[in-house]
């Protein structure tokens, strides 16, 4: 089996190892962890878009509201009539749960699509500026839509989010972005990135590469909703709003545009990070805008943009070295 | 017909508010070919600046109000300065990315450290001008709605006329043309990228006072609404464009007062943003603006 493979298998079981003792451990961590799988997979996504392929989308927000909307109306208007007067077993509940949060990661996606063939056309600073409205317009959308709690949002949505799924779902994003990078296909996101017009000229179809980056970001964002949904048991339309696209991209930005560790490890930094200092909770956003400046002053290619992969063989050789 | 009329005149005021806020963004995307998200902001420390002076005056008095709003344009044009000194310049010449990320932390920058200094709750802004209102064969003027139009309107003669009658303005089209080669002839770019930006801020002040005026209840987050719906004005009528942005402006104020007036209302604000697709889809260069190819 190829490596990645296994990687992703042993991810999901250590989630699940985790999950299943979840008993054991202080709900609050849990719930720190999960909101941490959930900016995980938000990163990730992002970074497939505007890290790797170059080009920057403020909306990712607006995909995530979708997938969350999606996923709750199914668990809460067809739930009750799938799991039947009892509620379901466990393994019913999850069945349900796992096609709300696919189906709520598709309607993102074609969300995704809508947005990405007339947009991504456009650069830089016009296509930041076409997502940040096509977020917009999805949130004044889902304001008006009153089967959908309009501006109050939907209460009463079922806990079905643990650290199983949540940190399933981290893996298979995280495997997915990465074996799309490294493949044959997605050599074409880099070269994207790094020329558009070289690009073109060597005969790639950028557009497409746009297209298929931004669906792929925009699926998993809606699934990263749909476990927001579930984790939170409340959505409102402000809760999507262009902060949170910020935040997200604050961490792709931090961790260094493209570089799947760093963004992973400026994840969980930016969301253990506003835990520990709850006291200065007002002056949290001045940092983060603070940080933004003074990074791209400083150090524009994020903060934790090492080479990985260079430490890791370094790191083996050492380790080799020694035992022989 | 009266309501019709109402509701020209309603969205005329609104427009001349966006077109100053407008031609802000397209002077600075003119000469540095990039959108500065920290525009929208400078227009609320405008309104900001007009609160606080406007406390200290006597109310409803032309002169009054007119100090207010120079206080609050010279403030202004000196922040608008040091962001482009401080933040903006070590950047010149890098990554466009960079630069748009650069100029989106400085707007986050001025609307938390808002919050922080102003408070989060929203204010009643002082009705610094006299106000009166004239009814006209049921046609109903607020002194403010004519305050605003006079105001936005003898700004941007006296812009039009600073770009095409002075020699900074000559300047500053040649920097806009070409940037080298402007800089070839003797011309000083960072002089005259500092005063796109002193006067592109002051502009955006003189829209922050009016607007409070209008619409009397100024909070740190007022400004990124107006800001983004101003910016799509710019890129309606063809960023980069001077008299676009007025045109632009014009439009969107009228439509989203139309719009606002139908039972389509609590759509009204994502109308720029259709608007704005649809133009970026159908004449990606505006409507006065003409498209350049890129150069390799």
């Amino acid at each position: 089996m190829p490596k990645p493979l296994i990687t992703l298998l042993a991810a999901v079981l250590l989630a699940f190892g985790v999950s299943h003792f979840s008993d054991r451990f202080d709900p609050y961590y849990l719930d720190v962890l999960t909101g941490v799988g959930i900016n995980v997979i938000l990163a990730v996504s992002l970074n497939l878009v505007n890290g790797y392929t170059g080009q920057f989308s403020l909306g990712h927000a607006g995909f995530m509201s979708v997938g969350a909307y999606l996923s709750a109306a199914v668990t809460l208007l067809l739930g009750p009539r799938l799991l039947g007067e009892g509620g379901g077993t466990a393994v019913t509940q999850g069945m349900l749960f796992l096609g709300a949060l696919v189906l709520g990661g598709m309607g993102a996606a074609a969300a995704g699509l809508a947005v990405g063939i007339p947009s991504l056309r456009l650069k830089g600073d016009y296509l930041a500026l076409v997502t940040l409205g096509f977020g917009e317009i999805i949130r004044v959308v889902f304001q008006n839509v009153e089967a959908l709690g309009g501006a109050l949002g939907l209460n009463g949505i079922p806990n079905y989010t643990t650290v199983f799924w949540v940190y399933s779902f981290a893996a298979l994003t995280v495997f997915t972005v990465v074996c799309l990078v490294r493949s044959t296909y997605g050599r074409g996101f880099l070269a994207t990135h790094d020329d558009e017009i070289a690009s073109e000229a060597v005969g790639l179809d950028t557009t497409r590469y746009k297209i298929v980056a931004f669906v792929v970001g925009a699926f998993f964002a809606g699934v990263a909703g749909g476990l927001y949904g579930h984790f939170k048991l409340t959505i409102t339309p402000t809760g999507f709003d262009f902060t949170k696209s910020i935040e997200i991209v604050v961490m792709v930005i931090l961790g260094g545009m493209g570089n799947t560790p760093g963004v992973i490890l400026a994840a969980i930094l930016l969301t253990v990070l506003p835990e520990v200092l709850r006291a200065v909770d007002e002056y949290r956003m001045v940092l983060y805008s603070l940080l933004l400046i003074v990074l791209m002053l400083v150090r524009p290619r994020g903060l934790f943009n090492f080479d990985y992969m260079a430490i890791a063989s370094r790191l083996r050789s050492r380790l080799l070295g020694a035992r022989n | 017909m009266t309501e019709f009329l109402q509701q020209l005149l309603n969205g005329l005021s609104l427009g001349a508010i966006y077109a100053l806020i407008a031609l802000g963004y397209t002077m600075v995307y003119g000469v540095l070919r990039f959108i500065n998200f920290a525009h929208s902001d400078v227009f609320m420390v405008g309104a900001f600046i007009g609160y606080y002076v406007g406390e200290h005056l006597p109310s409803g008095t032309v002169l009054g109000g007119l100090v207010v709003l120079a206080a609050a344009m010279a403030g202004c044009a000196v922040l608008g300065i040091l962001i482009e000194r401080l933040v903006y310049r070590p950047l010149r010449g890098g990554p466009t990315l960079n630069v748009l990320i650069t100029a989106i932390g400085m707007s986050l920058f001025l609307e938390y450290t808002g919050q922080l200094v102003f408070g989060a709750t929203p204010r009643a802004f002082p009705s610094i001008f006299p106000s009166k209102v004239i009814s006209v064969h049921g046609l109903i003027i607020s002194m403010n709605q004519v305050i605003v139009i006079l105001v936005a309107t003898v700004l941007m003669v006296a812009l039009e006329l600073t770009v095409y009658r002075t020699r900074i303005g000559t300047a500053m089209r040649a920097v806009a043309l070409n940037p080298k080669a402007a800089q070839l002839v003797g011309i000083n770019i960072d002089v005259v990228i500092s005063f796109t930006f002193g006067l592109g801020s002051m502009l955006a002040a003189a829209g922050g006072v009016l607007y409070a005026l209008n619409y009397p209840s100024i909070d740190p987050l007022m400004g990124v609404v107006p800001g983004l719906k101003a910016f799509v004005a710019a890129v309606l009528g063809g960023v980069g464009n001077i008299p676009g942005a007025a045109l632009g402006a014009l439009i969107l104020g009228m439509v989203e007062t139309f719009v606002d007036g139908s039972r389509w209302s609590t759509y009204k604000d994502a109308i720029a943003f259709a608007i704005l697709i649809g133009i970026l889809l159908f004449r990606p260069a505006g409507l006065l603006g003409r498209l350049a190819a890129e150069k390799v």
